[in-house]
């Protein structure tokens, strides 16, 4: 076991940091507040390698493993939770075509993705299939060489900017195995975009409804085979929740970051917060916990890059570094009073960001679901 | 609660409605805008609520702590923002200047204030002094047959938009030489500060009061010279415990909402209700919404009873809020969680109701400093050893 972050991993938290400190940290407050999302920064983060950690080289990727994605992922959430899901988001596609897509499509769509000059985005859930994925009703039917797709999707993070969207769709019977997956090419005639949510933080990021009114996709944008599709995607959200572990690490570090900082400042009653035990206290708990969530994190990480079954792992990690997250976030706030319940201070935004992570990716109650099935099956 | 009056009951009808037909269709929008319902305040002064507690022969409804905390609850479970703007105003303005001004200082300024014709605002904390209230250093010197004021209050409610302030300064240089002058919007060298941008509560104006060689006539002065730390604190109480009211509001709201979404809600061929997680949310919440609920109704009936005297029994209001205040926060998180990624979007309102929520932790005394109250009381010189 090594408790050091290896060479690589220092390098890369540190080009993360440096591009979140230089690009996210001026701009990100008041896009947050006009919602605004900037896809050049994506390709910002291309340029440095960044946009396609996982990713074998000879695709554009930077062959590396979880382990070095989720210090990147950490870094930018530190700054904002938005871009680190997006960063998350755009992988996704990556990952899904880097195992389940054939040459030809890992030749198509990869490259750009990596290098982050095309955005990537993941369209499976819709309005009653959320934690119930399976129930999905979008349809897909086979016509010659195409697939005549049908139906409306939520919660579809980068939907407006994305190029390559992995699709699921049901051209089979009813449950898991009628499901497909797709690539589908931002443009598409019978693609449009539908509203835009409106939420309580990670507004930087938009989370579209897409409405597909016969689209037709090439039948060689089928990934893998008919019925693989819910595999595919499960598999995808596998990998999701240790970048969203990961993105709750950040959040919460910089949360706790916050809070000291102000403990070391703030004097009342003669002396500096911090040294009041009410507040000493709550600190010790918010670094105790977030020190156990990142070792899940990296736990998870180092499983599955050397090949072992680690979805029961990864599951713990995004629910125990979520709910972690959230409550830092909030006693982030606590200990900045009055001044971090105004948007003076991070943190406030901190912990209305914090609230997506417990929900996005796997509800951590079916997070529960997993890991309870995985001990009682 | 059991022990309602006839009259607590036509009360909490009054103001459900009121919240319904007055609050409730402008709360979104207002929230999302930093804006201000000012007309609900003359509605509210038509209804009675602004001078609730104040004697009737001082133009108050003449109510009790029971009837102002449902009062409290009804609003804030619809709108915490405008009900944290009526807390300041009638609490923490009004029901001071009933209590403590002179029959000319009352004559003067409760008029307008219980009609809504002014909205009313203390001001009491300072950058440097928020849980060390008595940290305070706005200062106030006699000049003749004037005060003149220098410093600033922050995190004031309705500082940005109020006509007439409660306010603390000192006049000596001891912790507890603090005296209180009302202060109107319009004297020379009084002017407010910026507004602050929040979580939640956005629909209630925060803003800073800056003083600057501010001229308050002699006469503007509430009580003796350096006499107000005792009616400061004497007032913590009734504010503990209907701040505790819009903690209520806030928590029922949420369990509300969040338990028609997972009767409604199908996921796995079934309503989301039969799954043991989410019964476990909504009946922990219930529960602890109880729990609150009483022991905040019953610190008011003992502040009614006169039993709410002394340090001892003041702890009940700081109980009360201490956890009111958190249940709120934990319900109102646990609301969204219940409803998913439609919890998170502005399409609901358990978003608001947790951003809303938040500020009871940290206004009118922190969790931290009821507990460092608490405790004292508890522990005697122990405490502070």
């Amino acid at each position: 076991m090594h408790f050091h972050e290896t060479a690589i991993q220092l390098e890369i938290r540190d080009l993360a940091h440096k591009f979140a400190q230089k690009e996210l940290a001026p701009v990100i407050e008041e896009d947050e507040k006009v919602e605004r999302f900037r896809p050049e920064l994506i390709q910002s983060l291309g340029t440095l390698g960044l946009a396609g950690i996982p990713v074998p080289e000879e695709f554009g990727g930077a062959g590396l493993g979880y382990s070095e994605y989720v210090v990147a992922i950490e870094e930018i959430a530190a700054v904002s939770t938005a871009y680190a899901i997006s960063v998350a988001v755009t992988g996704l596609p990556q990952v899904c075509i880097n195992l389940f897509g054939n040459e030809a499509q890992k030749k198509k769509y990869i490259p750009a993705l990596a290098k982050g000059e095309a955005i990537g985005a993941f369209s499976l859930s819709e309005a009653g299939a959320g934690s119930d994925a399976a129930n999905l009703r979008c349809s897909a039917r086979r016509e010659g060489d195409h697939y005549i797709i049908t139906g409306t999707k939520h919660w579809t993070t980068q939907g407006d900017s994305a190029e390559t969207i992995i699709l699921m769709a049901r051209t089979g019977g009813k449950g898991p195995k009628g499901i497909s997956a797709f690539i589908v090419e931002k443009g598409t005639p019978g693609f449009q975009l539908g509203k835009r949510e409106k939420k309580m933080g990670c507004n930087a990021s938009h989370t579209m409804e897409l409405i597909f009114n016969q689209m037709k996709v090439p039948a060689a944008n089928l990934l893998g085979a008919e019925g693989d599709g819910f595999r595919i995607a499960m598999t995808a959200l596998d990998s999701g929740r240790i970048t969203i572990a990961a993105a709750a690490i950040g959040i919460a570090q910089a949360s706790l970051n916050a809070a000291t900082r102000h403990a070391k400042q703030r004097e009342q009653f003669g002396k500096v917060i911090g040294e009041f035990q009410g507040v000493s206290f709550m600190l010790a708990d918010m670094a105790t916990h977030l020190a156990a969530a990142r070792l899940l994190v990296q736990r998870a990480a180092w499983l599955k890059d050397h090949g072992h079954p680690f979805s029961t792992e990864a599951a713990m990690a995004k629910l125990f570094a979520t709910d972690m997250a959230m409550k830092t976030a909030t006693d982030a706030v606590q200990i900045l009073g009055g001044s971090g319940y105004t948007q003076d201070f991070p943190v406030e935004r901190y912990m209305r960001e914090a609230k997506v992570m417990q929900i996005v990716e796997g509800t951590n109650q079916v997070q529960r679901m997993v890991i309870g099935r995985s001990l009682t099956k | 609660m059991w022990f309602f009056s006839d009259e607590h009951r036509m009360l909490q009808d009054t103001v459900r409605q009121f919240a319904k037909s007055d609050l409730a269709p402008k709360i979104e929008k207002l929230d999302h805008e930093e804006g201000f319902n000012r007309e609900s305040f003359y509605k509210m002064g038509e209804l009675g609520l602004l001078g609730i507690i104040v004697p009737e022969e001082d133009g108050g409804t003449g109510l009790d702590a029971v009837a102002a905390t449902i009062a409290m609850e009804e609003m804030g479970a619809v709108d915490a923002s405008t009900t944290l703007s009526y807390l300041a105003h009638t609490i923490l303005c009004v029901n001071q200047i009933a209590k403590n001004g002179s029959a000319e200082q009352k004559k003067k300024y409760l008029p307008k204030l219980i009609s809504g014709e002014h909205i009313g605002g203390m001001g009491m904390s300072e950058p440097d002094a928020g849980s060390d209230a008595l940290g305070m250093k706005t200062k106030a010197v006699r000049a003749g047959d004037q005060f003149v004021l220098n410093g600033s209050k922050t995190w004031i409610t309705n500082g940005p938009i109020g006509d007439t302030f409660y306010v603390y300064a000192k006049t000596g240089e001891a912790k507890r030489d603090v005296s209180t002058f009302i202060v109107e919007r319009g004297m020379t060298g009084f002017s407010t500060g910026k507004k602050f941008s929040k979580m939640g509560m956005r629909a209630s104006p925060t803003g800073e009061l800056v003083f600057a060689d501010c001229r308050v006539p002699a006469a503007n002065r509430v009580g003796d010279e350096g006499s107000s730390v005792r009616m400061m604190m004497r007032n913590l109480d009734i504010e503990r415990i209907t701040i505790s009211g819009i903690s209520l509001g806030c928590a029922r709201a949420s369990i509300e909402v969040a338990t028609q979404y997972a009767k409604e809600r199908k996921q796995f061929g079934k309503p989301i209700g039969a799954f043991q997680q989410i019964q476990e949310r909504l009946t922990e919440a219930a529960a602890w919404y109880e729990a609150c609920r009483a022991l905040t109704y019953s610190a008011a009936k003992m502040w009614d009873e006169g039993l709410m005297v002394g340090k001892e029994a003041s702890m009940m209001a700081a109980k009360a809020k201490l956890q009111s205040a958190q249940m709120a926060t934990q319900v109102a998180l646990d609301a969204i969680q219940i409803l998913g990624g439609y919890g998170y979007t502005r399409e609901f309102p358990v978003e608001r109701y947790m951003r809303d929520a938040k500020l009871m932790e940290i206004g009118a005394g922190t969790n931290e400093i009821l507990r460092v109250i608490i405790a004292r009381q508890m522990l005697g010189e122990a405490a502070d050893a």
